[in-house]
C-alpha cells in the first residue's frame, strides 16, 4: 500500500501575523514557516503505520503545491521519514487549483490512501481534502481522529457531532485529518536530515487551472476593549457585570 | 435565480443553527434581489420543516429516500447540487461545521462554484462578489472576492443573529433515487453521548486551563457550568493530561467555537487557544498572572488563584440566581 500526505506550508502558529502592501500580502518578514500542523501529524501517522509491518504500507509520499522557495518544508517532511515528494511549481491561488493540481499527482501515481489536514493555519479554507477527493471521484472521510490498518483495510474513527463514528474505507480513499490521529508530531533526528538531502523531490508541471477565488485583502480582527478587572474577593460583581452590561446570562 | 440553504437535521430535528442558517440565507436573497429556498435531507415532519418559514424562507424542499438517510458526502453533495442546478441557485449556504465542511468542497467542484468558508457576516458587495472570511486562525480576516457564476459560502455557528420574519411558505417533497454510488466507507459502530450540551451548540462555555492543576479540581467547573446553562471546555495541555475529554479541547487544533461567553480559568491565552475561541462575544479570564495574555482578549478579569476565586464565584453566582 502506498500512502500521499498532502502538506501545506503555513506561517509558524506562534508567528505575528502583519500584513504589506496596503494589507493586500502577508509580511513574510521574519516569519518561521512549518508544514501545517495537521499534515504534520498525519504524515507522523503515515510513517507511524509504515513502521508496523503488519500494516503493509509500502511507501510513503509527500505533495506539494509552491514555488522552489518552499522546498526546505518539503526537504523536512523527507527529513521525518517520507519516502519521496512531489512538488507542482505553482503559487498555490486558491483551495480549487490546488487541488487540481494534486489530482493530477493521485491520477498519475498509485495511491491506496491520500491523506490531507482538515485545514491549512493560514487561509483557514478546509477545503482542500473534499475537493482532491471530488476530482478524483474517491470517497472521503473527514474529521479523521484516529487511523489503523488491518488485514489491509483501513479503520477509521472519525469525530461527529457529540460522538464517534467508527468505519471501515474501500481504498483508494482520500482522509481528512484532525486533531488526535498522533499525539506528538515526529521530529527529525540528524540521520534523518542527512538522508533527506538524498531524497528525490520530484518537479511536477503544473496544469492550467484558473482559480475561482481571489484574496483581496487582510484585516487584523477589531481589538477589544480593555479588560475590566474585579476584586477577587468580590465575584459577585463579575455576575452583576454579565448580567447587567454584557447581558449574556 | 435562489439563494439555495442546506438546513441539516439531527434525528429530525432542527436547531438554533438551522434557524441561523435560514435568517442567513434570507438577508443574503434580499440583498441579491433573489428568492431563498432551504433544503433538508432525511426525514423531517411537516411542522418541523415549517419553522424554517418563520424565517423568512418561503419553500422547502425536502429530499427524502431509504437510501440516503445515512449521511455520505458523495450522496449529499450529488442531491445539493442536482437540486441547486433545478433552482437556477446563485449561491448556497452550508454550515461551516463537520457536514458542511465535508460537502462544500465538493459541490465546488461539481459546480465548479468558489468558495468562502467561516463567514460571520453577510457580502459588502455583490456584484462583484466579496465577502470577509475568517484567516490565520482568527489573527485576521480575509475579504475575498468569489469570480464564479455559482458560490457557495459556509457560515460558523452562533455568528449570524435569529431574524424572525415569518412567510407563507411551501414544501416540496422530492424521494431520492438513483444516488447509488461506488462503494464508499461503511459504518461499524457509532458512539454518540445523548443528553449532553455540545460545545459546539453552547451559548455560554466555561473552560479550564493548566492553572486548574489536576482532574480532581474540576468541581467547581463543572457546577459554573451547569448553573450558567453552558458546557465545559479546555486547553490542549489539560486533555493531552487526560483531565478532561478530548472533545472538549478547544483551540487552533481542537474545536472552534464562537459562544456569547467564555469563561477562561487558569489559561495563559496561547495564540493556538485563541484561535478557537477568539469569535467569542465575551470573554471573562481568571488567572493568577497579571500579565497573562488571555487578559489582552478578555473583556472582564479577576486576577486571582482559581482554587479560592471559582467557590466564591459559585456562591455569587447562587446567591444572584435566587434573588
Ligand atoms: C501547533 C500547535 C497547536 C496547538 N494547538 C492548541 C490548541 O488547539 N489549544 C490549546 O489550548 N493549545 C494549543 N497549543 C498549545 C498552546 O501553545 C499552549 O501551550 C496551551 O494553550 C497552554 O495551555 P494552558 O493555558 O492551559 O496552560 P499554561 O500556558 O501553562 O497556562 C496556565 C495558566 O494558568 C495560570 N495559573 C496557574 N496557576 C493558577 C491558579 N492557581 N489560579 C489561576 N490561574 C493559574 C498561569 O498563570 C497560566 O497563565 C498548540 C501548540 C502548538 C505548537
Amino acid at each position: 500500500m502506498n500512502v500521499l500526505v498532502c502538506i501545506s506550508h503555513v506561517p509558524d502558529t506562534t508567528t505575528k501575523i502583519k500584513f504589506t502592501d496596503n494589507n493586500t500580502r502577508l509580511d513574510i518578514s521574519g516569519i518561521q514557516w512549518v508544514i501545517n500542523p495537521w499534515d504534520e501529524l498525519s504524515l507522523t501517522r503515515a510513517l507511524e503505520l509504515k513502521d508496523d509491518a503488519s500494516c503493509g504500507i509500502d511507501k510513503v509520499s509527500v505533495a506539494h503545491v509552491g514555488p522552489v522557495s518552499t522546498e526546505p518544508t518539503i526537504r523536512k517532511a523527507l527529513a521525518i521519514g517520507a519516502d519521496d515528494a512531489y512538488r507542482v511549481d505553482a503559487e498555490p491561488l486558491d483551495a480549487y487549483q490546488v487541488a487540481a493540481q494534486l489530482a493530477e499527482i493521485v491520477k498519475a501515481g498509485s495511491f491506496d490512501i491520500i491523506l490531507c489536514g482538515i485545514e491549512s493555519s493560514d487561509y483557514n479554507g478546509s477545503n482542500v481534502g473534499g475537493m482532491l477527493a471530488e476530482f478524483l471521484d474517491y470517497p472521503s472521510v473527514s474529521g479523521i481522529s484516529k487511523l489503523e490498518i488491518k488485514e489491509g483495510k483501513a479503520h477509521i474513527t472519525r469525530e461527529i457531532d457529540g460522538g464517534k463514528e467508527m468505519l471501515i474505507s474501500p481504498a483508494p480513499f482520500v482522509g481528512i485529518v484532525q486533531k488526535g490521529i498522533a499525539k506528538e508530531p515526529r521530529i527529525a533526528a540528524m540521520r534523518g536530515i542527512m538522508m533527506a538531502r538524498k531524497k528525490p523531490i520530484q518537479l511536477v508541471d503544473a496544469v492550467q487551472t484558473e482559480p475561482l477565488s481571489e484574496t483581496l485583502e487582510f484585516e487584523p480582527p477589531q481589538p477589544r476593549p480593555a479588560c475590566k478587572f474585579v476584586d477577587p474577593e468580590q465575584p459577585g460583581k463579575l455576575i452583576e457585570l454579565l448580567q447587567n452590561e454584557a447581558k449574556v446570562i | 435565480m435562489s439563494v439555495l440553504v442546506y438546513t441539516e437535521n439531527w434525528n429530525g430535528k432542527f436547531k438554533k443553527l438551522s434557524f441561523e442558517l435560514a435568517s442567513y440565507a434570507s438577508e443574503l436573497a434580499q440583498m441579491s434581489g433573489i428568492e431563498p429556498v432551504a433544503l433538508s435531507i432525511g426525514k423531517v415532519e411537516q411542522d418541523e420543516l415549517m419553522k424554517l418559514a418563520g424565517y423568512g424562507i418561503k419553500k422547502i424542499i425536502s429530499v427524502e429516500g431509504d437510501s440516503i438517510e445515512k449521511f455520505d458526502t458523495r450522496t449529499y453533495s450529488r442531491i445539493i447540487s442536482d437540486q441547486a442546478k433545478k433552482e437556477a441557485a446563485t449561491l448556497i449556504v452550508l454550515a461551516n461545521n463537520n457536514e458542511g465542511k465535508a460537502l462544500a468542497p465538493r459541490l465546488s467542484v461539481r459546480l465548479q462554484a468558489a468558495i468562502a468558508s467561516g463567514v460571520s457576516g453577510l457580502p459588502q458587495e455583490t456584484d462583484p462578489f466579496r465577502i470577509k472570511k475568517r484567516a490565520f486562525s482568527g489573527n485576521a480576516y480575509a475579504t475575498v472576492e468569489l469570480k464564479t457564476a455559482v458560490k457557495i459560502l459556509t457560515l460558523t455557528q452562533n455568528s449570524f443573529d435569529l431574524s424572525e420574519k415569518p412567510v407563507e411558505a411551501s414544501i416540496e417533497k422530492v424521494t431520492a433515487e438513483n444516488y447509488e454510488t461506488a462503494p464508499g466507507p461503511e459504518i461499524q459502530d457509532v458512539q454518540i453521548q445523548t443528553g449532553k450540551l455540545l460545545l459546539s451548540d453552547a451559548e455560554i462555555v466555561v473552560s479550564g486551563g493548566r492553572g486548574v492543576k489536576s482532574a480532581d479540581n474540576w468541581g467547581p467547573i463543572l457546577e459554573l457550568a451547569e448553573l450558567l446553562n453552558g458546557a465545559t471546555a479546555c486547553s490542549r495541555p489539560v486533555s493531552d493530561e487526560g483531565w478532561r475529554p478530548h472533545e472538549e479541547h478547544t483551540g487552533q487544533t481542537g474545536k472552534i467555537i464562537a459562544p456569547n461567553l467564555y469563561i477562561a480559568i487558569g489559561i495563559s491565552g496561547a495564540t493556538q487557544h485563541l484561535a478557537g475561541i477568539s469569535g467569542s462575544k465575551f470573554i471573562v479570564a481568571i488567572n493568577n498572572d497579571k500579565d497573562a495574555p488571555i487578559f489582552d482578549a478578555a473583556q472582564y478579569g479577576i486576577v486571582g488563584d482559581a482554587a479560592k476565586v471559582l467557590p466564591k464565584l459559585v456562591e455569587a453566582l447562587k446567591a444572584a440566581g435566587s434573588s
